[in-house]
Parts: structure tokens; sequence; C-alpha cells
């Protein structure tokens, strides 16, 4: 087991009163990949956005290379810790892909936005890494949604982190989009060794991609194990309150599971 | 033309204006008035004392206005948003007409009783603005733009009562005042504004990095390392003080936020690096433009510059309502 990446112990978060995430511990060895599952509600967003410091004022504990969160400044954890939102929302801005991505280099800058020696390889390399190259001085507002989604990816590889948080990456896209972004991450991962968690409500995409997986059940850690052993109907139903049933891939090997229903 | 192209345009745009608009006016005077002035000539005097003093402020006023709306458009992702829909301004008619009510004639720390009520206005106004997302522990845009509606409404209504108190000559002026205005002479005015001005686009001008991406979404922002709250603090702390000193020296000159960052964007696109410098080059030289329509186009009658921007504003501002530009956000 490599360094830690990230370890949270007791994590805790409310808003408005009402308990988000309850006690939520864990530890990530820098240059594994993470599934975060869960139903919806459960508190894998929320997860995510603590550990990016959009959230804040959560209790608990919680180490970045071995040194408090709350140690680092914004600009700081930046350099270190990057984040792809979740698809949707008004994601069109008037930006060209190029500027788009520029702005990842933010934690860099001097002031008066003035760039950084390293700024046009970076964002040329992130560029290339994310295959956005080919519509690179296209607005945002004209991109279909896959490609957004790669062009955010490459904005994220900008800031040169080496943990990388994704919120559902998959979401909404078509099969070819969904297959060239586990594609895209899979690379980043085995070319640079960055740490990657993705949420994601997809088990078989977490199965697929291998690595850890760690379940949250309304906001505690249901189960945290390797992403292959999710294939587990007692498991699957204690996570998800439906059932399943386990498929195996002839060609693959791997265990997959199909709904069935709601567990009433 | 290409987006960067433009800048050097408006640019010269900008300084032709300038040079320009003080020799128009009910009578047109000659370029030398401005460049040989000749001491007690009636043309260099027009020139030099009422002309030029007043094309000045209007240059600096509508820069400041403009950037100023240019900074609230990208903190709250809105194209409405101006000093104008947040209240800074109705809480510096309020403080101008406070003070001409109680009749503050008197000197204070070198500004008149009107201009010094009108800035204490707007800082009470933005105060009471930020104070109200406080308490909410939230600074998202709903909660900003409503605080800023309940300010305006309080401002407007509190202006209606201190009017109908009042006697019929501080009626007149503080009406007069809220229509907005330049007639000034000497440079006393343009000199007392240009310090805020400078300060509050000076920075602007540092934050243009942390601009381009509260444009983008608060967490998105966060993720790229802007400390967001803190950053729009700054912002609301650098644009209401200049915002203030602005209307309370040329009244409530609206819509100049509203339509100049606008147009700057459709010529130079959204990056801040390029959108802050034309929108205070393009936002002086309409304000200047304006005015000097707005005081010849009738003549001898001048219009206040206020009704004038408020003629062409209002139109704009359902456009930007029916049809709103990609990218630029609503309300939520």
């Amino acid at each position: 087991m490599g360094e830690p990446a990230l370890e949270v112990e007791a994590l805790s978060f409310s808003i408005r009163g009402a308990a988000i995430l309850r006690g939520v511990s864990a530890r990530v060895p820098a240059g594994e990949t993470w599934s975060i599952l869960g139903a919806n509600g459960a508190g894998k967003s929320t997860l995510l956005k603590c550990l990016m410091r959009i959230h804040t004022g959560w209790s608990g504990r919680a180490r970045l290379f071995g040194r408090e969160l709350e140690s680092y400044s914004q600009r700081e954890l930046a350099r270190r810790v990057a984040y792809v939102p979740q698809p949707g929302g008004d994601q069109r801005f008037p930006y060209t892909v190029r500027e788009f991505v520029r702005m990842g280099r933010y934690p860099y800058a001097g002031p008066f936005g003035s760039a950084h020696p390293g700024d046009r390889a970076a964002i040329d390399d992130a560029l290339a890494r994310a295959g956005v190259e080919a519509f690179a001085d296209r607005t945002l507002d004209t991109l279909s949604g896959g490609e957004r989604q790669k062009v955010f990816i490459a904005a994220a590889l900008a800031q040169g982190a080496e943990v990388l948080l994704l919120d559902e990456p998959t979401a909404f896209l078509d099969y070819r989009h969904r297959a060239e972004v586990s594609e895209i991450l899979h690379a980043i991962n085995q070319e640079s060794g960055t740490t990657i968690l993705t949420v994601t409500h997809d088990v078989n995409a977490a199965i697929v991609m291998g690595g850890h997986a760690l379940a949250l059940r309304r906001g505690e850690v249901a189960w945290c194990g390797p992403a292959e052993e999710l294939a587990c109907e007692r498991r699957l139903g204690d996570i998800f309150e439906a059932s399943f049933r386990l498929l195996d891939d002839p060609v693959t090997g791997l265990r997959l599971v199909a709904p069935q229903g709601a567990v009433r | 033309m290409t987006r960067r192209g433009w800048l050097p345009w408006l640019l010269a745009v900008s300084a032709a204006v300038l040079l320009c608009a003080p020799l128009v006016g009910g009578r047109a005077m000659p370029l030398s008035a401005l460049v040989h002035p000749v001491p007690g000539d009636a043309a260099t005097m027009i020139v030099r004392e009422i002309r030029l003093p007043r094309v000045c402020l209007a240059w600096i006023a509508g820069a400041g206005l403009a950037v100023s709306g240019m900074a609230f458009q990208a903190m709250f992702r809105n194209v409405l948003a101006t000093p104008f829909t947040l209240g800074v301004s109705s809480g510096a008619s309020l403080g101008a007409a406070v003070a001409v009510r109680l009749g503050l004639g008197t000197m204070l720390l070198g500004f008149t009783g009107v201009t010094a009520g009108a800035m204490l206005g707007a800082l009470l106004a933005t105060g009471a603005v930020y104070g109200l997302t406080r308490l909410r522990r939230d600074f998202s845009t709903v909660s900003m733009l409503l605080a800023g509606v309940a300010v305006n409404a309080l401002c407007s209504s509190l202006i209606l009562l201190i009017q109908y108190t009042a006697d019929f000559n501080d009626t007149f002026r503080i009406l007069r005042w809220l229509m907005g205005g330049f007639q000034m002479v000497g440079f006393d005015a343009a000199l007392r504004v240009l310090p805020f001005v400078l300060a509050g686009v000076g920075i602007l001008a540092a934050l243009v990095g942390e601009l381009n991406l509260l444009t983008t979404g608060e967490e998105l922002a966060a993720s790229r390392g802007v400390a967001v709250g803190r950053v729009k603090a700054v912002v609301f702390l650098a644009v209401s003080p200049m915002v203030g000193v602005i209307v309370s020296v040329c009244g409530p000159v609206g819509f100049v936020g509203l339509m100049c960052p606008h147009i700057c964007r459709l010529l130079v696109g959204a990056d801040h690096r390029r959108l802050l410098p034309a929108t205070v080059l393009f936002g002086g030289a309409f304000l200047v433009a304006c005015d000097t329509v707005a005081s010849t186009a009738f003549a001898p009658t001048e219009l206040p510059v206020g009704i004038f921007t408020a003629c062409l504003g209002g139109p704009f501002f359902l456009w930007l309502l029916l049809w709103p530009p990609v990218g630029g956000g609503d309300a939520g």
C-alpha cells in the first residue's frame, strides 16, 4: 500500500441541521482509483465537495498528503486537488475551450491574471490528453454534452493536481463518450499516477474500472473494499436497498450486476 | 475583427470623444480653444472652465459605473446585476435626499452635505445587502439580488416620504438631483471622484482571473483555487465607495453599468483581461457621448443625462430580459 493521498476520519457535515455525512472515514493511498457509490442522497457529491473545500464547516479530520486539509489555502489546495463537477446545470459559458482550460492555471497565476511560465505547456498537454485539441478554439456553448465533459476534464488536468475528484463524469453521456471518458481517466491514472476518486451510480462501471470502492448509505460508510467484490447480492442490497442479479461476462471474466427492482 | 483587435479601436474612440466633446455644445468651439488657451478669451473660458471639467467628470463617472456593472455581473453570473439592482445607488439617493431635507449645506471632511450623505447611504445599503446575505449564511445570487430588491424598495419609499414632507424647494432639488447630470463648474467634482474610481478599477484589475472564474460558478471557482467568499467581499467593498461617490456627485445615472459591459462583451468576449479595459474605455466614452447629446439635442434646453440613459437603458434591459445572451446565466 502506497503513501496515503487522502485520509478522512469521522468526517461529518450538515446543511441547515440535516446531517448529510455522518462519521465518514477512509484512507486513499496515492495512485489508486476509487469509486464512490451509493443511492441518491447518500452524500457522495457532498463528500467530494467537502474534500475540495467547496463546503466548509464540516467536523472531523481530513489530511491531504499528510497535511491537515484546513491548513491549505484554497490556491494551494487547487494545485494538489482538481474537481470535475456533475454535468448539467448551466455550463454553456461564452469562453473558448482554450480560454476555459487556461483558467485551470489560476492557482499558478500571479496578480492581474499574469501567466506562469509553465502555463502554455500545461494547457497544450491537458488539451491533448483529454482529446479536445480539435475544437480548442470553439466556445463552450457550441459543444455537445460529451465534448463539454472532456473539456471540463482538460481544465481539471491543467491544474496539474495529483488528486482528481469527479462527480458522475459519465452521467448523461452516450456509450461512445462514456467509453472515451473512461479511457482518458484510465490513461491519466496509469501515466501520471494521479489518484482518482469518482462518484458514480453505475456499479458495473466501478467494477470495470477496478480499484477500490467506497459505498455510502445515508451519510455513513456502508462498505469499503476492492471494486470487484461489489458483485454480491447481499452487499448491493444493503447499499442500494434494491435487488440485483449477477452476470458473468464471458469475455473479460468480470462478474457484473443487473438491477432487479426495489427492496420493500 | 478579432476579439483582441477591438481594444486599440476602443482606445482611439474614447480619446476622440474626450477631445471632441468639449468643442460641441450650444455653440461649437474651435479646437484651438482647447490646445492653445488664450487667457481671458471667452471661447477658452467656456471650453476650459465649463465644458472640459464636465466632460472629464462624465468620462470618469461612466468608466466607474460601467466597470461596477461588469464586476457585479461576473459576481452574480447575471447580466442584469448592476450596482443599481443591488440597492447601492438607491441607498446613495436616500442619503442625498436626507441631506437636502435636513439642510446639510455645510462642508464635512471636504465634502458637501449631499455628497457625504450619498456616500454614507451607499455604504449603508451595501452593508445592509451584505449583512442580510450574511444572516442567511448564503452568498448566492438569489439572496444577494433579493436583499438588493428589499433595500431598493425601502430606500425608494423613504425618498418618497422625504419628498412628501419637504417644502417645494427641497422637493425640486431632490428631484433634479435624482435625474442625474454633470452641470458643474471647475475640476473639483472630477477630482473628488477620480481617486475612488482609480482605486476601484485598480482593485478589479488585480482580480480579473477571479472574475473570470466566478462567471463559471462559485463551486468551480473554489475548485480552481479562488477564495470565493473573500473575493466577493473585496469586490463589493471596492465597487460600493466608487458607486457611492459617483452617485453623490452626478446623481443616480442609471443603466450605464448594464449596457456598457454587455456591448463590450459582444466586442471583445467575456475574458475579463480584455473586458475590463474595454469596459473602462467604452463606459467613459459612452457617458460623455450621452451627456453631449442630452445637452445639445434639444438646445437651448439641456436634458438631464439620467433621463437620456434611462430612455436607452429601459428598452435595453427588456431586450436582455426577453432574449438573454447564451451563457450569461439567469437568476439561478
